[in-house]
């Protein structure tokens, strides 16, 4: 039988269609289907098969679907297009790019429209790389075209396997992403085939990308200029971490700084089922943001993908598949990439609602039993890893996780933890203190802290130490706080009450961050070793006070110094003031502040 | 085309089930039974059968009455003429003024805006009530629900501020209010001169259950319209809790696996795509979202306030007749503060709250028993003036005049080094 598999629908449930095929027609799991809507094509993946009943999840409104409708399946998983022309573009869930769907949408989102992810019309200028003749693999360079600031070298398309063997290669020229840039014969004993490369090629999102030499321990830092983050939790290049936090917490100011001032090349933002107003936020201030590293706008680094929570549920568990791809297929080219999705739970929960639907035996919480495994799945695809060219490229991710009624122990959470590097836990007691940002430090962790301890201690040679010094007293201030709640400060002794204003001072200078000044938003690594030593001289210096009054008094003097400090722009005017008057005390010749 | 069908062949719950071939998902259809004639809509096609939610409930509905299917989904009329009206949840005028079937009708429930047609809402709206406009200022095109424990005033907070509001349109949804509530609120919008540009669409508790589901959809597709055409429009829903309670019933009428509480998988998705119709058009008007989420059992991590949370942007509490400070928040008050208002409330705000939980903490410590020192008296009393100067809902000041009065209040406790201020703002801003 030839000719494209084609169905009838028996069945519409929300977004799950049950349709019937002839017997004997083939069917692939996770194929895309459309089913036609009249003359409207909504797209959908085959989720399940039962003998001829398909089950298809709908990216898009079933509302005025018939018992009887056709669909037609495409013999195609579902693929994110990649090549040169996304940096900068706002996609949803399955890679149409929302802005030239304005053109003909007017403000809403009309169902059935499916664009092109990339510009068909724009020229790239191509420069060969690879000679005909020569033997390639997958991921092999070919040539390059630059994209903005970034050279992005085209590649042997990812989905080949085994060994090709370069026909032709096209000479240096301008030439559109659907362009022939090379042809490829296949090597060995099969029949000989022969395909066409173009700049862009397709890849089957849930599918991970394993196009590379080897993967590597992730020992390198990723610069986030986020204090708390940096210094006692830090994460690394190639590496997973985990924010959960209740709602208000300040996940998503924390994200989005994240997004703004992390050293990495690419950042890739999923907005998967969360407000849409962030992502405005996001749209309308990149472009006029500058990164400090290119000079650039924030833009040009970044990808978003856009499934918020109005839109299809169905789609809202692509977009994640769909920006991992993305950021897979960068790492690819050797660059840095960041993925933050916010909030993996709405994947979660769409998970849930499509398992819901087919009836499917549900495991805690209504979760489906699969839960955990999918997820691993998701934050293994992140690594740093060596490249055949022997470069090295790395996928970083940050997922948040938003737990229903801020319970840590609620299965997406407990599930993401079990993956993840690192685990930066918000909670509620610190955000409504409006100790910002909220991540707690008496729970949260990051194994890379000791992972990547000869690179950390290129910032001083005992770095790793003090952090966890630093740390240590922060646990002792709590404690010590915790008494002070049940025997008052009077039941307290001097000791105790001066390593209890200690850690209030680390709190409020170090781990507190002002995501909304100028310069306390982010910290240059050279400004978190020198504002850190300074503040683990303040911590080693051996105070004598005489009463607790007057440790009160001098440790807010000092307090409040630091706190200027820290407004302060680095080694400016003010800078080497409020430092130089810190020094003195700490030196024996200031003032007593009585 | 219109279908008739007399055979209906299950009744569970208000769901009712009827062979019938040609049906779209999501139609309209009418069901003529000894107690009336009652709208339904389609919610499931499974091979030859038909199920549809009946809005009048199911009670008294015959496997021998018929069913009309009307071939288009649910619609409601609008135009200007709806300016000054009061509907019932079904969309029918209650208030004994001329019918509107002269005006267009669309769909309800239509599809979501595009994000990139979306800009950053700048709009500060003034309310006068300090804990409001000081540390949590509403920002038009915000989604903002009340959260409060059942007999708390929130129905008068909701009415306050939706008078005060400079909004074009104010649109009202009442989901299972109680009559004497969308009294009280029909008489304050008349006294404050309001009602004319008012659209009230109102389900009351004894109204049948179902119908409660349709009141949110109505109230923001008219929102929307109005929206588009550049006017800017503030809804009141109360209570979205009843709503979220009707979608419950719904569900476990189908039966559907329940997530929480019995509440669906979906209610975070069903719940987002009413609020997230807030929104600032680019080049139009904007939508505001204003709604009480009832919380049972005043517990926050209940589903429904739990998942509300999780998709509004901010929420106020509602304890003891105060706004709450601590977990009260407005997520886009950082896009006025500073900018559209005076440049020191950002500090202002921050200090006062760090300071004021200070003073709880200290009045907890004394609870237990502990001698009062010099500086727990200045907390203290720091807290007693917070509380008369702020938090008391009766306190009716505008935004300037409650930073003043915010530094008043600190010059009178505390020394200009212990509230951690921007030295240029205390040099600014201290009262000599």
């Amino acid at each position: 039988m030839n000719g494209p598999t084609r169905g009838s629908v028996v069945a519409v449930n929300g977004p799950l269609v049950t349709c019937e095929v002839d017997e004997g027609r083939e069917v692939l799991q996770n194929e895309v289907a459309f089913v036609m809507c009249g003359d409207v094509p909504l797209k959908s993946e085959v989720i399940r098969i039962r003998g001829r009943q398909i089950d298809l999840q709908v990216f898009e409104s079933t509302a005025g679907l018939k018992v009887g409708d056709t669909a037609e399946f495409s013999g195609e998983l579902l693929s994110a297009t990649l090549g040169p022309g996304m940096m900068g573009m706002i996609y949803d869930g399955l890679q149409n790019p929302l802005n030239e769907l304005i053109n003909d949408q007017g403000f809403f989102l009309r169902r059935g429209q499916y664009l092109p992810a990339l510009n068909a019309e724009k020229l790239w200028d191509f420069e060969p790389i690879a000679k005909a003749g020569t033997q390639v693999r997958a991921g092999h360079y070919l040539g390059r075209v630059m994209e903005g600031i970034f050279p992005h070298p085209i590649m042997v398309p990812l989905r080949l396997l085994d060994t090709w063997e370069v026909v032709e290669i096209k000479p240096e020229g301008q030439y559109t992403v659907d362009d022939t840039i090379a042809v490829l014969r296949s090597v060995g004993s099969q029949a000989q085939q022969e395909i066409a490369v173009t700049l862009k090629q397709e890849w089957p999102v849930k599918m991970p990308m394993r196009r590379y030499e080897e993967r590597l321990l992730p020992d390198t830092q990723l610069l986030t200029q986020c204090r708390l983050i940096d210094i006692f939790f830090p994460m690394a290049e190639g590496g997973t971490a985990c924010i959960p936090g209740p709602f208000g917490a300040g996940k998503t100011v924390l994200q989005q700084i994240i997004s703004r001032y992390a050293e990495t090349d690419i950042v890739i933002i999923v907005a998967c089922g969360e407000r849409a107003g962030e992502v405005v936020e996001t749209i309308r201030e990149f472009p006029e943001l500058e990164d400090p590293k290119t000079g650039k706008s924030l833009m040009d680094r970044t990808v978003i993908i856009c499934n918020t929570s109005s839109m299809p549920v169905a789609a809202r568990e692509a977009s994640i598949y769909t920006g991992v791809t993305l950021g897979e297929y960068y790492r690819q080219l050797g660059l840095k990439v960041l993925v933050l999705a916010d909030s993996t739970s709405r994947w979660a929960q769409a998970l849930r609602e499509s398992s819901a639907r087919m009836e499917e035996i549900p495991g805690e919480e209504a979760f489906p039993a699969y839960l955990e495994s999918r997820i691993a799945a998701v934050y293994e695809r992140a690594g740093k890893v060596r490249l055949y060219n022997e470069e090295t490229g790395s996928l970083t991710m940050i997922g948040t996780v938003s737990p229903a009624g801020g319970n840590f122990e609620e299965p997406v959470t407990q599930n993401t933890l079990k993956v993840v590097g690192a685990f930066h836990g918000l909670s509620r007691t610190r955000s409504d203190q409006r100790r910002y940002p909220a991540i707690d430090p008496l729970m949260s962790w990051s194994l890379y802290l000791s992972q990547m301890t000869e690179s950390l201690n290129t910032r001083h040679e005992k770095w790793v130490e003090l952090v966890q010094e630093a740390h240590d007293i922060i646990f002792k201030g709590s404690e010590i706080h915790q008494m002070m709640l049940v025997v008052g400060e009077e039941g307290i002794g001097l000791d105790d009450l001066v390593v209890y204003l200690k850690s209030e001072i680390i709190d409020a200078v170090c781990l507190q961050q002002d995501s909304f000044d100028n310069v306390d938003q982010a910290t240059s690594r050279e400004r978190q070793i020198s504002d850190f030593m300074l503040l683990m001289d303040m911590l080693h210096h051996p105070f004598q006070f005489d009463s607790k009054e007057q440790a009160k008094g001098q440790m807010v003097h000092i307090q409040n110094l630091f706190f200027q400090l820290k407004y302060s722009p680095f080694r400016e005017e003010a800078y080497n003031r409020y430092r130089s008057e810190i020094e003195a005390i700490l030196e024996g010749k200031g003032a007593s502040h009585s | 085309m219109i279908i008739e069908h007399s055979r209906i062949v299950r009744v569970q719950g208000d769901i009712i089930a009827v062979p019938a071939t040609g049906i779209n998902y999501g139609e309209l259809a009418t069901v003529k039974s000894r107690s009336g004639v009652s709208m339904a809509q389609v919610i499931r096609l499974r091979g030859g059968e038909v199920y549809l939610q009946v809005f009048a409930g199911s009670r008294g509905v015959s496997t021998g009455d018929t069913v009309r299917f009307l071939g288009h989904p649910m619609q409601v009329a609008f135009g200007d003429a709806l300016l000054g009206r009061i509907f019932n949840g079904s969309g029918e005028p209650i208030d004994k003024g001329p019918h509107l079937k002269s005006l267009p009708r669309m769909d309800i429930g239509g599809p979501s805006v595009n994000p990139v047609m979306r800009v950053i809402p700048r709009g500060f709206i003034e309310t006068r009530v300090p804990m409001v406009d000081v540390f949590n200022p509403l920002v038009e095109s915000q989604k903002l629900p009340i959260f409060a424990a059942a007999g708390e005033p929130y129905n008068e907070l909701l009415a306050r501020i939706g008078m005060r509001a400079n909004a074009d349109v104010v649109i009202l949804g009442g989901i299972g209010l109680k009559y004497d509530e969308y009294l009280k609120f029909r008489i304050a919008f008349e006294e404050a001169g309001v009602l004319s540009r008012t659209i009230m669409f109102v389900h009351t508790a004894s109204d049948p259950v179902v119908e409660r589901l349709l009141v949110p959809d109505m109230a923001l597709s008219v929102a929307e319209q109005f929206g588009v055409q550049g006017r800017r429009v503030l809804v009141l829903l109360t209570d979205m809790t009843a709503f979220a309670d009707a979608m419950k019933e719904i569900a476990i009428s189908m039966d559907q696996v329940p997530s929480n509480l019995g509440y669906p998988g979906s209610l975070y998705s069903d719940l987002a795509s009413r609020y997230e119709k807030a929104v600032d058009f680019e080049g139009a008007g904007s939508i505001t979202i204003l709604a009480v989420t009832s919380m049972p059992g005043d517990d926050v991590t209940h589903p429904v306030p739990d998942n509300t949370g999780y998709i509004t942007e901010g929420q106020f509490y509602l304890r003891k007749g105060v706004i709450e400070p601590f977990g009260s928040l407005s997520r886009l008050k950082q896009l006025v503060i500073g900018k559209v208002t005076r440049d020191d409330h950002g500090y202002i705000m921050n200090s006062m709250i760090r300071l004021f939980a200070r003073s709880r903490e200290v009045e907890q410590k004394l609870a237990m028993g502990f001698d009062k020192t010099a500086d727990d008296e200045r907390y203290l009393k720091y807290g007693r003036l917070f509380y008369d100067r702020f938090m008391d809902l009766r306190v009716d000041l505008g935004l300037n005049d409650a930073l003043d009065l915010g530094w008043k209040t600190l010059a009178e406790c505390f020394r200009p080094d212990e509230v951690e201020i921007k030295q240029e703002f205390i040099d600014k801003f201290w009262p000599a």
